[in-house]
């Protein structure tokens, strides 16, 4: 990649060590995210995409630990930094917002005193220009007679409105980096057209990198320039959005694109993956995603296989796409997209 | 093809009070469902889509009586449902299903499969008994789950499984209408897949009607026959699929359906943003709910409550509650 990289993260563990048993909340993922663009990082449920944005701002719940990888941030890795350090870095130049914006509001403060706090702490602003700030903030993002909204309280506002502000507040410090955890999933499709319409908006106004967490897929086709697919921890692929959508390489992407119902087309039969998602605590020990997938050999249910590059800038963590594939001779030619259609 | 009625709707509202002052008077009503009409046909099934407190889950409950219904009428399978008595309503459940979304919830957790599939056959004694457990195992493979699971505990099943065992118990006494209200919505991608395919099969065997409530218009689109669009306890447009996803009349619907993130980074997109949110069911607008966000609306618009209208261009069955169809499919309307 010739263009600046903003994020590189290299093999990321996490774990939360429970007293008889180690979660392995995020297993290995690792992916490059380019200055000015976004990454999506898409998975089912528990697959350890909000736990990879946690560790990212170290803002895991205890027994969480990052245990091993890198986090390059800037050219500096962030795991080898002090809590004090981190803290200055969170808020400034990387912010996050979360998919329940009443949760991360505070019921008893006007949205003003939020606003204003954020900017007291980071950017030392006093009470009249930090309500100026705050303001103009408001406006930013979309909200309709700001003067008046900076005195409300949270539960006056609807759940688009508040997740304006969320965003608000999270730009408050014109960070280089959002981390965005499913910051559509609660709200409508009209409301949510509107906030991912405006985060693109803001970004190419502000230049901000943005990760997208979410499991919709239809929402990293609009708005991600990367992929990182994650299952089980791990990312399972990564590639620009365009070569995902086209030729998607990994078996479970396959079969993820397979699944969604289409709005805009007809499909007279769903693909399903067959099974559900392994628990974290039967774990299969080669690919993870082995017991589901229709092309698994021996070889994938014993041995994990690593995250490789395959042409150009693309990388998927499967055997098919190594010397040693002993499986499916067709698949191994022509792809699992194809393979499995014809099926 | 003559189709049979199975359930018709008329005229239905849902009202629910809301206490005020000191004295818990009634000092207002959330119009919740506000003069609903619609039929469902034997072997269909309806979806009903809209956004969140649109009154979708409000009209599944008044069919079902979980709430007794402010005013309106609702005939199934010839009878008048809301003349039943408490007790008959209850025998007639078994001919009225649902399926929630959060089958864990719906379903008793100190209760094996077995016992929540046998009580439910029971209670509604369509089966002897010494019958019931065979039967239970049928149900089970039925919906894709295997006979050695009979004897475990819902929190022993993943999501996906719940929900076969939320759909094996509405099975079980044979339902002729199935109620599911966002059956699918919980649930991960791969998983919904299985169970969209599953209550597709089903369907196709037992010959159940169905009522899908939901939010997600692909799903909609993969499993209805025909459509109705809410939007604030209204029916703005309902019409078969092919004619709502090729053809919407209403601004609302289009707005609706161009919202939706298309899982193709290379689709051209034209998107129609709505200007706020959904304005609030206590008082809600004047004259066509929709007004407030519509980009084509008029002072007549807010004055005057549109009707669901078919007109020439549009196919038979496919009816919209907007002022300004004509103009807007000719082009003389344009947004604002
Ligand atoms: N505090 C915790 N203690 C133990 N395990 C945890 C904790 N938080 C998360 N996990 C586990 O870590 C794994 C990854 O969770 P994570 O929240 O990252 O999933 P996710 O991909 O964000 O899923 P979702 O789509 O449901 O938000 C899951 O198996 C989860 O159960
Ligand atoms: N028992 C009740 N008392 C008062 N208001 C109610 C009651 N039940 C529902 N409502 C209100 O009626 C309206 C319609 O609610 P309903 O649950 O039918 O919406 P919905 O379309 O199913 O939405 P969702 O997609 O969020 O499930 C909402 O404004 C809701 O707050
Ligand atoms: S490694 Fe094997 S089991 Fe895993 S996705 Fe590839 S083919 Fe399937
Ligand atoms: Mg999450
Ligand atoms: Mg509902």
């Amino acid at each position: 990649m010739s263009e600046d990289i903003i994020l590189d993260i290299k093999d990321l563990q996490t774990s939360f060590y429970l007293d008889d048993f180690e979660v392995k909340a995020v297993d290995g993922v690792s992916f490059k995210l380019p200055k000015g663009k976004t990454i999506g990082i898409v998975g089912e449920s528990g697959s350890g995409k909000s736990i990879t944005a946690l560790s990212i701002l170290r803002l895991l719940d205890h027994p969480g630990k990052v245990k091993g990888g890198e986090i390059n941030f800037k050219g500096r890795d962030l795991t080898t930094l002090t809590d004090k350090e981190i803290r200055q870095i969170r808020g400034n130049e990387i912010s996050m917002i979360f998919q329940e914006p009443m949760t991360s509001l505070n019921p008893v403060y006007t949205i003003g005193q939020q606003i204003r706090e954020t900017l007291k702490v980071h950017q030392g602003l006093d009470k009249e220009n930090g309500t100026k700030k705050a303001i103009e903030l408001l406006k930013l993002v979309g909200i309709p007679s700001p003067d008046k909204r900076v005195k409300q309280y949270p539960h006056e506002l609807s759940g688009g409105m508040r997740q304006r502000v969320m965003i608000a507040m999270a730009l408050a410090c014109n960070p280089d980096l959002l981390i965005a955890d499913e910051p559509t999933t609660a709200l409508d499709v009209t409301i949510q057209a509107q906030i991912l319409d405006l985060i693109n908006d803001l970004q190419d106004r502000l230049g901000m990198s943005v990760i997208m967490i979410t499991h919709d897929l239809g929402v990293v086709a609009e708005t991600c320039d990367y992929v990182a697919v994650m299952y089980g921890g791990k990312v399972v692929e990564y590639q620009d959005v365009k070569s995902l959508f086209r030729n998607p390489k990994h078996p479970y992407t396959v079969g993820l694109l397979k699944s969604i119902p289409r709005h805009d087309t007809d499909v007279d039969e769903l693909e399903p993956i067959r099974g559900s998602v392994p628990s974290p605590k039967d774990m299969p020990k080669g690919c993870r995603f082995a017991p589901r997938c229709p092309f698994a050999t021996e070889l994938c249910m014993e041995e994990l296989p690593s995250l490789d590059h395959v042409e150009g800038e693309s990388e998927v963590r499967c055997w098919i796409y190594t010397d040693h594939w002993d499986g499916d001779a067709e698949v191994k030619a022509h792809g699992p997209k194809r393979v499995a259609q014809s099926n | 093809m003559a189709q049979k009625e199975l359930l018709k709707v008329t005229n239905l509202k849902q009202y629910f009070p809301i206490k005020g002052g000191f004295l818990g008077r009634t000092v207002n009503h959330v119009k919740a469902v506000d003069d609903v009409t619609f039929e469902i046909f034997e072997g269909e099934t309806l979806s009903v889509v809209g956004e969140s407190g649109c009154g979708k889950s409000t009209t599944g409950r008044a069919i079902l009586r979980l709430d007794e219904p402010t005013a309106g009428e609702i005939e199934f399978d010839g009878g008048d449902l809301l003349a039943l008595s408490k007790s008959d309503m209850r025998k007639k459940r078994k001919d009225l299903q649902v399926i929630f979304q959060d089958p864990y919830a719906s379903l008793n957790p100190r209760q094996t499969v077995a016992q929540i599939l046998t009580e439910a056959m029971a209670i509604q004694n369509v089966i002897p008994k010494k019958e019931r457990r065979k039967r239970a195992i049928e149900l089970l493979e039925t919906v894709g789950l295997n006979a050695g699971q009979i004897d475990r505990y819902p929190h022993e099943f993943s999501g996906g499984q719940r929900q076969r065992v939320g759909i094996a118990r509405a099975l079980s006494v044979n339902p002729k209408l199935i109620i599911c209200d966002e059956a699918v919505s919980a649930l991960d991608v791969s998983v919904q897949a299985q169970v969209l395919n599953l209550l597709k099969n089903l369907q196709r065997e037992f010959k159940l009607t169905f009522l899908f409530i939901a939010h997600d218009l692909g799903v909609v689109r993969h499993i209805s026959d025909r459509i109705i669009v809410m939007y604030l306890g209204k029916i703005v447009e309902i019409a078969d699929k092919k004619s709502l996803f090729d053809n919407p009349q209403h601004p609302y619907t289009k707005s609706l359906l161009s919202a939706i993130p298309t899982p193709d980074p290379e689709a051209k997109k034209e998107r129609i943003i709505l200007k706020g949110d959904v304005p609030s069911p206590i008082d809600p607008p004047t004259g066509c709910r929709f007004h407030t966000r519509c980009p084509f609306a008029t002072d007549l618009c807010k004055t005057e409550v549109p009707d669901l209208r078919n007109l020439d261009h549009m196919k038979e069955g496919h009816r919209a509650a907007c002022h300004h169809i004509e103009k807007i499919v000719t082009g003389d309307m344009q947004p604002t």
